[in-house]
């Protein structure tokens, strides 16, 4: 999503990062072979030393018993995990319904924003807009300015906090993801629109079953991180009184001055991303895969 | 015969670059014009004028009688009765040989989808591709790419057809096969305005050969006369470096 670079060279450096973060942690192929099984020996008893070396050197450390204890509170963890994984429930809430609104709306920003010709400037020029001011906004300013703000503008307006958390998560990650869509659009070539509108279907029909369904599956993989991202940005409505698990951990932590509870929140954010992530590389890998099969023809 | 198209005057510029100064040419019904001419010459652009792929700055281009350059017509109806089939093939990738062919018949016609795969059907045994109806485009050769490519824009039923350089992307064993296909079409009495550097094959189907240079149509005739007796010098400079180069 940077300036700089063509939107198809973003795509393929998104794709082509996250490739190589997958390759480099499984230290890259060859397992399987008889050299491979003995690498993974090799991984195996270094994994193990290195580890225990630092269990060693972590638990021998000076003041060790003290972030033991503030930290890692096993009588903490399981009092206030509870009470924290079901206000994590707020968190998904948020997320998915969010997520739903963001992929709708940042579909019809993008292809706002990529209608061709003079007339549709001004409809151009308001796309660009909104995109440069909600991805230069922090995320938290917004929670908050809407959070606070809107309510007080009359009886009319909704109060809930969880209603203007879901609308600020949405204007933002909406500027996000139609750039991430404008680079799936542009990254189809010409030449495929070119080929539709030959065929006689209409600007639209040609976006609708020619350009999009390509531009689409290009971009999954950069989509899934914007989602990911989205996920761990809930944490933000935190600061507009939402009880969701960043504020039930406070809550919990207030109570005894113990900061166990923020641990066990970060677990289960982290619980919920991981398989996500997981789930992007494999995607990525099967897309690089088709496109060799593709290639060696 | 009667008259398929007719250009006058046509003129076309990117930026500075003047592609096309002035093109006049009458095709007739079932006629088949190969455009030959050195890269650059603009014998694509011409076609994508025809198609209204690129808008001309001048001049006219009437369709069956239809100034088809005037403002306000229907584009869309228009490309309905020209097909044009690209060089690099264009196949959409995210389908089937069969969605590729029958997606335009269905949603600019209208033929349901029962129709429109009959329709599809009958296109891909005459060509040979039977077979290859539920392939996706990039496990195909270049020349059956090419083939479908040709089949989806004769799903269509177009009066006319315009190829560019259809077969300038392929390996010469598949060069032949695409050739064919031509062949069977102007057998049939297609009307056809093709770009080609394939002199031999211009030689064999062409009802006229025009030689385009600089813009401008510098000659026009019948293949044998075109090919053994140019009156004008670029025609002659331009056949002999395709001569010397082995593709004639």
């Amino acid at each position: 999503m940077s300036v700089g670079g063509s939107p198809d060279d973003e795509v393929d450096r998104l794709l082509e990062e996250a490739g190589s973060r997958r390759s480099r942690i499984l230290g890259g192929p060859g397992r399987g072979r008889p050299e491979g099984r003995r690498a993974v020996w090799i991984a195996v008893v270094s994994t193990v030393v290195f580890f225990t070396v630092l269990a060693v050197a972590i638990i021998n450390a000076p003041g060790w018993l003290e972030v033991k204890e503030a930290f890692f509170n096993g009588e903490q963890f399981k009092e206030s995990f509870p009470s924290i994984a079901r206000a994590f429930l707020v968190n998904v809430k948020l997320f998915l319904i969010a997520e739903v609104f963001i992929l709708v709306l940042a579909m019809f920003l993008a292809v706002m924003r990529s209608l061709p010709g003079p007339v549709f400037f001004p409809i151009r020029a308001l796309a660009v807009g909104y995109i440069d001011l909600f991805r230069g906004i922090p995320t938290v300013l917004v929670i908050y300015t809407l959070g606070f703000g809107a309510p007080a503008l009359g009886e009319s307006v909704p109060k809930s906090p969880f209603f203007w958390a879901v609308v600020s998560l949405v204007l933002v990650y909406t500027a996000y993801v139609a750039e991430v869509y404008r680079a799936g659009i542009e990254s189809v070539h010409e030449s495929q629109s070119a080929a539709a509108r030959s065929l006689g279907l209409s600007r639209w029909e040609s976006l609708r079953f020619v350009i999009l369904p390509q531009a689409i599956r290009r971009v999954i993989p950069p989509l899934l991180n914007d989602f990911i991202g989205l996920q761990k940005d809930t944490a933000l409505v935190a600061s507009i009184g939402v009880v969701e698990a960043f504020r039930q951990a406070q809550i919990e932590s207030s109570a005894t001055f113990n900061f166990t509870p923020f641990l066990a929140t970060a677990m289960l954010f982290v619980l919920v991303t991981i398989p996500l992530a997981r789930f992007t590389d494999w995607l990525i890998a099967r897309d690089r895969r088709r496109r060799q099969a593709g290639s060696t023809r | 015969m009667s008259e398929a198209i007719r250009l006058e005057g046509v003129r076309k510029s990117f930026d500075k670059l003047e592609v096309l100064r002035g093109i006049d040419l009458i095709v007739e019904e079932h006629e088949v014009i190969c455009l030959i001419g050195a890269s650059g010459s603009g014998k694509s652009t011409l076609l994508r004028c025809v198609n209204l792929l690129e808008p001309i700055d001048a001049g006219q281009i009437v369709v069956a009688g239809v100034d088809i350059t005037a403002p306000g017509v229907d584009v869309n109806a228009i490309r309905t009765r020209i097909g044009i089939v690209f060089q690099s093939y264009n196949l959409f990738p995210h389908m089937t040989v069969m969605r590729n062919i029958t997606l335009a018949p269905t949603k600019v016609l209208d033929l349901s989808i029962e129709d429109a795969k009959d329709r599809a059907d009958q296109l891909l045994d005459r060509f040979g591709l039977v077979d290859k109806a539920d392939e996706y485009p990039d496990r195909l050769s270049g020349g059956q790419q090419q083939r479908v490519a040709i089949v989806r824009a004769l799903a269509m039923q177009p009066d006319i057809m315009l190829l560019d350089e259809v077969t300038s992307a392929l390996d010469p064993e598949l060069v032949a096969e695409v050739l064919d296909v031509i062949r069977e079409l102007a057998t049939g009495g297609m009307t056809m305005l093709i770009a080609t550097h394939e002199m031999g094959f211009a030689r064999d189907i062409a009802s006229r050969v025009c030689f385009l240079d600089e813009g401008v149509i510098l000659e026009q005739g019948a293949p044998l006369q075109m090919f053994s007796d140019p009156k004008e010098e670029r025609t002659k400079r331009f056949l002999q470096r395709i001569i010397a180069a082995g593709r004639m």
